[in-house]
């Protein structure tokens, strides 16, 4: 019978499928960072159990450091706190570490990649939820809760309800300025952010096919906004390109037979899914959000929407652009932002900081505004400096800093003012995300730089490139 | 973990869609190393202004909803961050049950492990019972997870539905790991056949 990529993967990892209870299945890799962590190590001590399989775990800081220069005191005792919490955790129980100091910490999702730890065909999880962002390489990538971080730490297992398939075909090609973000933004606005609950969504098409690596995991990652378990996308010449010569990808004879283990993972023609979702990126244009929630998005062309005649969704629009402080038929290239933040699990990457980069060169941030380049990892930093993308930002007024989550969920000093409006290249427009009061619109990293020389929203489209 | 059999309790409305894991406890109270304490800060930022004083209107800050320890609320309830000191916050406050449409998946896993039930029922029944909650003074209503069954001795009762093996972890309070550890035999045998990659032994 015909099987899904999500199918095999499924398969190959069935350790035992116990009468009357959900199947087990196997974890290849989990990664580990400061926030989601320590009440599960705790846990373990408790009850007396060590890490099963102490090299399938990796970890890193990223939720709560700062992003000033390196060796600036963390003023936070709490914050700090967690962070020694997580080095003991890890000296305690042998887990590999990539801590504040070294050259190789950075964002999770951007670390797992880079370092080639993330393969095709593996299952991968960690307390955090956008680890559908390694879906990218063709692997089973979800997030999950705490307890299931103590359950993966002492079992190398989990427990999992066989998710629903469903495959998003995108047809035809994205234009020039419009990126996978909005790729991401056009589906979450389409099917809404509870639109695929309960599935693992396959992205496949055309379109698909003809993105970077970078540009996929900047897809994947978005999936849980779209309330999937996990998304992925088949492995191919792309994805072995990249993986091929990282750190920790197999090396030699073991990368031979890794390649033709991952050419036979790609869904068998005649496979079927529960659901269909159908788009064409050559209708997508760049977007931008207006509301609360990842779904609340329309073109850069477009306008806030009037109100819905409709009593429960007119309540919560109203209420949506109460906090978000506009009106309905405000065209959005005139809404005017305060803050830029390009980073996050989402747009962090080099790619992602090159395309910045080629719209802030030989322009200035708008007076009034604070932009901050936020790179995903120490290794992408050194790489965007490599090429000078640093003194692009500077000279534009971009303040560049270092690695972390930084602004994307503002649980370290990098944080919105109440009332300040902020042009995001990150996941959640949610209530409160980047700081109490503040307001996020997502937007890719092209659309944020313009945002930041502009002082507005504006269709990267139409921009002068110097 | 705290078995859930039957429980009866006052409710509490917080009749609204897509409430995500950052509103039910909001990231400045993420830093703690332990699983305790978080009960002070759910839904901290829609409580309470920027200075801390409480918001009357805000229905879990209103005398009349005290001790409740049933939720009802909208759909895609717990979307979001995968953070399971949403449900950490929610029981510690009192909550041991949360009725909704429809529920985010990882806030649904994460709730199991902790002995808070997600109960799914429809639009119609969930806005009945939000209605009636802001309606009736003290309402109560009484959730069967044996028979799968909801009622408020007023005229409402109704079934929903779970997953087998979920209702069971939870009547008996059963510890994930514990059951996973059963199978060692079948996991062995799995590792045996599928080794760490050498590199990430170095």
């Amino acid at each position: 019978m015909p099987r899904t990529l999500f199918e095999k993967i499924w398969d190959e990892h069935v350790v035992a499928t116990p009468d009357g209870q959900l199947p087990l299945l196997y974890v290849d890799l989990h990664l580990v960072h400061e926030v989601t962590s320590p009440q599960a190590f705790d846990g373990l001590r408790s009850s007396v159990r060590k890490v099963r399989v102490p090299q399938r775990t990796i970890a890193t800081v990223d939720h709560n450091i700062p992003t000033e220069p390196r060796g600036t005191p963390i003023f936070d005792p709490i914050a700090k706190r967690q962070i020694e919490a997580l080095q003991n955790n890890c000296r305690d129980f042998g887990v590999r570490l990539f801590d504040m100091d070294s050259p190789e910490q950075g964002i999770v999702h951007v670390i797992g990649p880079e370092l080639g730890f993330t393969q095709p065909g593996m299952t991968i999880v960690c307390g955090d939820s956008h680890t559908s962002t390694h879906g990218a390489f063709g692997a089973l990538a979800f997030g999950i809760g705490t307890s299931e971080v103590e359950q993966v730490l002492a079992t190398q297992c989990l427990p999992q309800r066989k998710p629903k398939t469903m495959l998003i075909e995108v047809s035809g090609k994205l234009s020039e300025g419009v990126s996978a973000k909005d790729l991401a933004l056009g589906i979450i606005g389409k099917i809404g952010t509870d639109g695929a609950t309960g599935y693992v969504i396959e992205y496949a098409g055309e379109a698909v096919r003809a993105l970077s690596m970078e540009s996929r995991m900047t897809l994947c990652n978005m999936s849980i906004e779209a309330g999937a378990r996990a998304g992925m996308i088949a492995p191919d010449e792309t994805t072995f390109a990249y993986t091929q010569g990282r750190r920790f990808a197999p090396q030699g004879k073991d990368w031979d037979a890794a390649v033709a283990h991952w050419r036979a993972l790609p869904s068998d023609a005649g496979a079927k899914y529960d659901t269909v979702v159908e788009l064409n990126a050559s209708d997508l244009a760049p977007f931008v959000t207006w509301g609360t929630n990842p779904g609340m998005v329309v073109p850069v062309t477009s306008r806030v929407p009037e109100l819905p005649a409709n009593g429960a969704d007119r309540a919560s629009s109203q209420r949506m652009l109460e906090y978000m402080g506009l009106e309905p038929g405000t065209p959005m290239e005139q809404i005017r932002v305060d803050r830029v933040f390009i980073g996050s699990c989402t747009n962090s990457r080099l790619e992602d900081l090159r395309a910045a980069a080629r719209v802030a060169k030989g322009h200035r941030v708008a007076s009034g505004v604070r932009a901050m380049v936020v790179p995903g990892s120490q290794k992408v930093k050194q790489a965007a400096e490599q090429e000078g993308l640093h003194t692009i930002f500077q000279d534009a007024g971009f303040e560049w800093r270092e690695s972390g989550c930084s602004m994307c969920l503002g649980m370290n000093p990098d944080i919105l003012q109440p009332g300040e409006r902020c042009a995001s290249t990150s996941n959640r427009n949610f209530e409160g995300r980047q700081g109490r009061g503040g307001r996020t619109h997502l937007v890719s990293p092209m659309m944020a730089a313009a945002a930041a020389v502009a002082g507005h929203f504006t269709d990267i489209r139409n921009w002068r490139f110097q | 973990m705290q078995p859930f059999r039957k429980h009866t309790g006052k409710v509490a409305p917080l009749y609204r869609a897509n409430i995500d894991t950052d509103q039910i406890i909001p990231k400045q109270f993420l830093k703690r190393i332990e699983k305790t304490g978080f009960g002070e800060f759910l839904f901290n930022d829609w409580r309470r202004s920027a200075d801390g004083a409480p918001d009357p209107a805000f229905p879990l800050n209103q005398p009349r909803y005290s001790g409740a320890s049933i939720l009802v609320s909208g759909k895609n309830f717990g979307c979001g961050s995968s953070r399971e000191h949403a449900v950490w916050a929610l029981a510690d406050f009192g909550f041991r049950a949360v009725i909704a449409p429809s529920f985010a998946d990882i806030f649904a896993n994460n709730c199991v492990k902790n002995g808070v039930l997600t109960v799914v029922l429809s639009e119609e029944e969930t806005g009945e019972i939000a209605r009636r909650a802001s309606e009736t003074p003290a309402y109560q209503i009484a959730i069967d997870l044996e028979k799968c069954m909801v009622e408020d001795g007023q005229g409402l009762t109704t079934y929903f539905r779970i997953d087998e093996f979920t209702r069971h972890c939870l009547l008996e309070g059963l510890d994930d790991i514990g059951l996973t550890l059963q199978h060692e035999p079948e996991i062995s045998a799995y590792e045996a056949k599928h080794p760490v990659p050498a590199v990430w032994k170095t």
